[in-house]
């Protein structure tokens, strides 16, 4: 009991100065809003004429289409930025001081969870305004809609979980590229255009076998109602949230055994 | 020019990137060219005139940053110290990232190549493609001497780097503007300079010679150059007032 309640008190008090921080510090604050909102208005503006190709079907139109996947990549780049903030807090000699004070360090890496949570929660509502303000239709039910954000909350763990890993192994913002670039390729890889049925050549292979391919493909049929690969979806993200939670935690023994 | 060179980390992001996005955009962007009125039915013929703008954006961060180092470092202050001409400092500078922007042209003209890009203006147009990526490049890199010498930080420039990559997302990269249907896109694309940078570089690679994209691809370089320059000569007259 005490145990656990040392790791919530751990967590509860990361999450709130972190918290705190990000939305105080307008660098932090609105970078992570803007590119969202960047990536949306290029995609679905500007390649909505994607939307007559021959062959691309999808009921709930382009901008719904698009905003899947600027939603799933909002939710793994707030788990990836958390990453940044806990390589920042070694470089200042926080998190050095953190790991001394925790009663129990596995608060830590709970704290930094919420913190993800937090950030993308913030970021996905005002994306999903402005593409509601913007016309998106969503024609999934609400069950299906609450499976979207849900899928998206899985992402956002997805995402701090391999970040906070290399963050605790490295403790230095020069990994942020170790951090960010696979998530970046993988995402990319994946049907982000077009359905995967329009893609053609190498790319087609890949997207094929890409995780990222059910992420999107579950997005799209919540958000439209027709469903596509949703168990699969989600039981690729919660593998990859065990894989990647072994990965932190061990980051986290290193980071122990390194301070 | 030696500087970069020898800083391979500095070189990476020039290939890399432009490489990494050509790839991905052409295979996922294929099947925009079975769009009725899209100019080509190669997308890699069309991407590839991306490679060039985001080189020129490159050139502006590292030519930025490198400024901004030597700023930080006091090497700066020393130059400005001796019987040189101020202005001189900048234009070294820039003189170099025009080579490095012609040498960056290069790789990307054989990168499209290798990626299957048609060049349709032939060797004339390989000469004029190094020739206004150079001149975009040295355009940009101004760009990125007025940011390194406003803040002085190497930090700050690098924070720039998204910022200016909005002006590609927000253009007619992906799309011919005629076939970019959401009205407000389409105004902004209009009004993008970057717009008819890419659209002067792809008509060498679509169409051939075409004089009116050739023409406004120039102008705006030429006219982001002299915005450039003369923002410089602001910013190191103010610079140089605070050492």
């Amino acid at each position: 009991m005490t145990r656990n309640a040392g790791i919530w008190g751990v967590a509860r008090a990361i999450a709130w100065r972190s918290l705190h921080t990000y939305v105080r510090r307008p660098d932090l604050f609105i970078p992570s809003l803007v590119f969202p909102l960047v990536f949306f208005a290029s995609f679905a503006g500007g390649l909505s004429a994607l939307g007559d190709v021959p062959g691309f079907h999808f009921p709930a139109g382009y901008t719904a289409f698009q905003f899947v996947f600027v939603m799933l990549q909002a939710a793994m780049f707030s788990g990836l930025f958390t990453g940044f903030t806990i390589a920042v807090d070694f470089e200042s000699g926080f998190a050095r001081r953190l790991m001394l004070a925790a009663g129990d360090r596995r608060g830590i890496v709970l704290g930094y969870a919420l913190v993800a949570l937090s950030r993308a929660a913030i970021t996905l509502t005002v994306v999903t305004t402005v593409a509601l303000i913007s016309g998106m239709r969503m024609t999934g039910d609400g069950v299906q809609l609450f499976g979207l954000y849900g899928l998206a909350a899985l992402l956002v763990l997805v995402g701090y979980a391999w970040a906070a890993g290399v963050a605790f192994r490295f403790r230095s913002i020069q990994a942020g590229p170790l951090m960010q670039t696979p998530v970046f390729l993988i995402l990319f890889l994946a049907p982000v255009y077009v359905p995967l049925s329009l893609l053609k050549g190498w790319i087609h292979t890949v997207a094929s076998v890409n995780p990222a391919t059910a992420f999107l493909g579950a997005g799209r049929g919540l958000i439209s109602g027709a469903l596509d690969h949703t168990w699969l979806a989600f039981a690729c993200a919660l593998a990859l949230i065990l894989v990647f939670g072994v990965w932190t935690y061990a980051g986290l023994r290193a980071a122990e055994r390194a301070t | 020019m030696l500087k970069t060179l020898r800083q391979p980390f500095q070189m990476f992001p020039i290939v890399f990137f432009p490489a990494m996005l050509l790839a991905v955009n052409a295979s996922g962007l294929q099947a925009a060219t079975h769009l009725p009125d899209f100019p080509t039915h190669s997308y890699v013929s069309f991407a590839i005139a991306v490679a060039f703008i985001q080189g020129g954006m490159f050139s502006l961060i590292n030519t930025g940053t490198n400024l901004a180092e030597d700023i930080e470092s006091g090497f700066f202050h020393r130059l400005a110290l001796t019987p040189m001409r101020r202005l001189a400092l900048i234009a070294g500078l820039l003189v170099g990232v025009a080579a490095l922007g012609a040498l960056q042209s290069a790789v990307y003209i054989l990168l499209g190549l290798v990626a299957g890009a048609h060049l349709a203006a032939g060797l004339g147009g390989v000469l004029v493609l190094i020739a206004l990526g150079s001149l975009a490049a040295t355009a940009f890199g101004a760009l990125g001497c007025v940011a390194a010498l406003r803040t002085g930080s190497g930090e700050a420039v690098q924070g720039l780097f998204p910022l200016f990559f909005v002006f590609i997302f927000l253009s007619s990269s992906n799309l011919p503007r005629n076939l970019l249907k959401t009205g407000w896109f389409h105004t902004v694309a209009t009004w993008n300079p970057i717009s008819y940078l890419i659209e002067g570089f792809r008509s060498l690679y679509i169409v051939g010679w075409d004089s009116t994209a050739l023409l406004r691809g120039f102008a705006v370089a030429v006219g982001l150059l002299i915005v450039g320059l003369a923002l410089v000569v602001l910013a190191l007259r103010a610079r140089m007032q605070r050492t």
